[in-house]
């Protein structure tokens, strides 16, 4: 390993989640200025949350340096309590920093429409031919497949990876709070500073002491609550669906051999699925959000009207619905598609469920860690154990389904078929 | 349309029964992995390849009664096993869910243990590595399970028998 350099002076980023993200390495300062993290400004964190909350338009970059800034300050927790290297240090703040940088423009979409894994293109960021590569060669040759293992999880030492990548880890905790911080809610916050004050490693991960057990549940249950109130929102989630919609309507029509009036050039690669390095880092929002200008104008009438919807906000309706009652739902397709509207582009069912916190169940094959807890003893024993809230939620699966339709094309039907409709779906006329 | 979910059951229609969580993650990740469409995404943890929202859906069918969970103690451990029952395949009829020659890799797949499957989709997760730091991951990482190069070689040869299956 050659010596990585100091900075001459520490360097600041002002934050309004941690006030002030600091660098000191020379090799962070570079990474931050390397293109491929630099494409993060232009990639939300949260997606179509914006449509939602309006204030949630931070970056996956602000995150990314957030989840640094977190654990730079695990590190000086650690300080005197555990055994790490320079390099292993090194190793932690650039695989915090870099673990999103292979995310895209509305990921969650894409890569379901496309049929990719974001990880898949950070490890190829890192250990592939670009700027973020070449800097990280310079601590040493082997160096950038660490980090791409830290990130992926496969990195032998488990306490490393377990700061990035576990129930409570240095990327949950930015988020949790960023996303609460931008989109103005209350229930996302936590103290952080007392769960890295009693954060404390323990062989192949961490605990934490038995005195800072309430902000460890407050984590929790802001978790929980993110993720119902914000993360699943269904008007968020109604978005997702145009834009899902959007992507596999242009995809089709590329299959079909449809000449668009201006060639999605940014797009081809991904609808040949024969996409390269060079092609993914090309594709952020800017791009997407220009090709949707275009295709608003397109003449593929579903095309242009998936796109006015979603740079409109003029999103799709939705009820909630039992997965049981699939006969109906095939019936409510059936009549979309009487009344000429595609149900295919129109109709759509969105499941989401979650899993707030998982315990140890003996004898489970389960893949969660639990929480652990260090009693004054210096017995361990499981978060739930000892809390009754987190108790509470322990284990607990919760599900939500819904089907969304554009309410404002059913008004435009005829009434009978419109009544029909409406009476299968079970929504009243002033929905 | 809840194809997702669908698609699950039809893999659990075709092996008739699958028994063990890891036994069904390794199935979906391996085939995935050989290009079967399955919409789940995967990560690395303690067992190998293992996916969250494959979890999260088995529960979801099982809670509406699509899936059949029944548990048994086998010694200290737990086990589940995985059934279709009517409502199941009733859904599946009107989900239209073509999984190819997944059927056939299901089929056989589900003839091997979980042990050997967590090996198979380990030895698949690490295949972009020369053979040497590929076997260095699996000693590494799944030293508990104390695999064999002789088992790794199995490995090997078993995926290429998956291969030859979907030429067929």
């Amino acid at each position: 390993m050659q010596e990585p350099q100091l900075l001459s002076e520490e360097k600041v980023f002002k934050d309004p989640v941690h006030r002030y993200v600091h660098v000191r390495e020379k090799l962070i300062w570079d990474l931050i200025n390397a293109r491929e993290f630099q494409r993060l400004r232009r990639i939300r964190q949260l997606g179509t949350s914006y449509l939602t909350f309006h204030g949630g338009e931070h970056s996956r970059f602000n995150h990314s340096l957030g989840v640094y800034e977190i654990m730079r300050r695990i590190l000086e927790t650690f300080e005197g309590r555990v055994q790490l290297s320079r390099e292993e240090k090194l190793l932690c703040l650039c695989a915090a920093l870099l673990h999103d940088v292979g995310h895209g423009p509305f990921s969650h979409t894409f890569e379901k429409v496309f049929r990719f894994d974001h990880e898949e293109w950070t490890r190829k960021i890192l250990t592939g031919d670009t700027e973020i590569n070449r800097i990280l060669r310079s601590v040493g040759e082997h160096f950038p497949q660490k980090v791409a293992e830290v990130v992926g999880k496969t990195y032998e030492n488990k306490l490393i990876v377990s700061l990035i990548s576990s129930q409570i880890d240095a990327d949950r905790m930015d988020y949790l709070l960023r996303d609460a911080y931008y989109t103005g809610v209350n229930y996302g916050n936590f103290d952080i500073e007392r769960i890295l004050r009693v954060m404390r490693p323990h062989e192949d991960g961490v605990v934490f002491k038995f005195s800072g057990m309430h902000a460890v549940e407050d984590y929790i249950m802001s978790r929980y609550q993110m993720y119902w109130q914000v993360y699943f929102h269904p008007v968020t989630r109604s978005a997702e669906v145009i834009l899902c919609k959007i992507f596999q309507r242009a995809r089709q029509l590329y299959d079909s051999g449809y000449i668009f009036e201006q060639e999605p050039r940014h797009y081809l690669p991904f609808f040949r699925g024969e996409i390269t390095l060079a092609d993914y880092l090309m594709l952020d929002e800017n791009v997407a959000f220009y090709y949707m200008g275009q295709w608003r104008m397109e003449k593929d009438p579903i095309l242009s009207d998936l796109c006015a919807r979603f740079m409109d906000r003029n999103l799709f309706q939705y009820v909630e619905y039992n997965p049981r009652d699939f006969i109906n739902l095939e019936e409510i397709k059936k009549l979309f598609l009487e009344a000429g509207i595609d149900p295919a582009y129109y109709v759509e069912v969105d499941s989401t469920s979650d899993l707030p916190y998982d315990f140890y169940r003996p004898g489970e094959e389960q893949e969660r860690i639990p929480i652990m807890l260090r009693m004054s003893s210096g017995e361990l024993i499981e978060l739930s154990r000892k809390s009754e809230i987190v108790q509470a939620i322990s284990g607990k699966r919760r599900f939500d389904h819904k089907l969304y339709f554009p309410y404002d094309k059913l008004m435009s039907l005829p009434e009978d078929a419109a009544g029909l409709i409406r009476e299968r779906l079970g929504v009243m006329e002033d929905a | 349309m809840l194809k997702a979910h669908a698609k699950i059951m039809r893999l659990v229609e075709v092996a008739g029964e699958v028994t063990g969580r890891k036994k069904l993650h390794k199935m979906v990740y391996i085939a995935k992995k050989l290009q079967v469409d399955f919409d789940e995404r995967f990560e690395f943890h303690m067992y190998g390849p293992y996916s969250e929202e494959l979890t999260l859906r088995v529960d979801e069918l099982c809670s509406l009664g699509m899936l059949d969970e029944t548990k048994e103690s086998k010694g200290a451990i737990e086990l589940y096993r995985y059934k279709l029952n009517e409502d199941g395949r009733e859904f599946l009829q009107y989900h239209n869910v073509d999984i190819g020659y997944g059927d056939r890799l299901i089929s056989r797949m589900n003839q091997e243990n979980s042990r050997f499957l967590e090996l198979v989709s380990t030895v698949l997760y690490f295949e972009h590595l020369p053979y040497e730091q590929m076997k260095s991951k699996v000693f590494t990482l799944k030293s508990m399970q104390k695999y064999t190069e002789e088992e790794i070689q199995k490995a090997l040869a078993f995926m290429d028998e998956l291969r030859d299956m979907i030429k067929q």
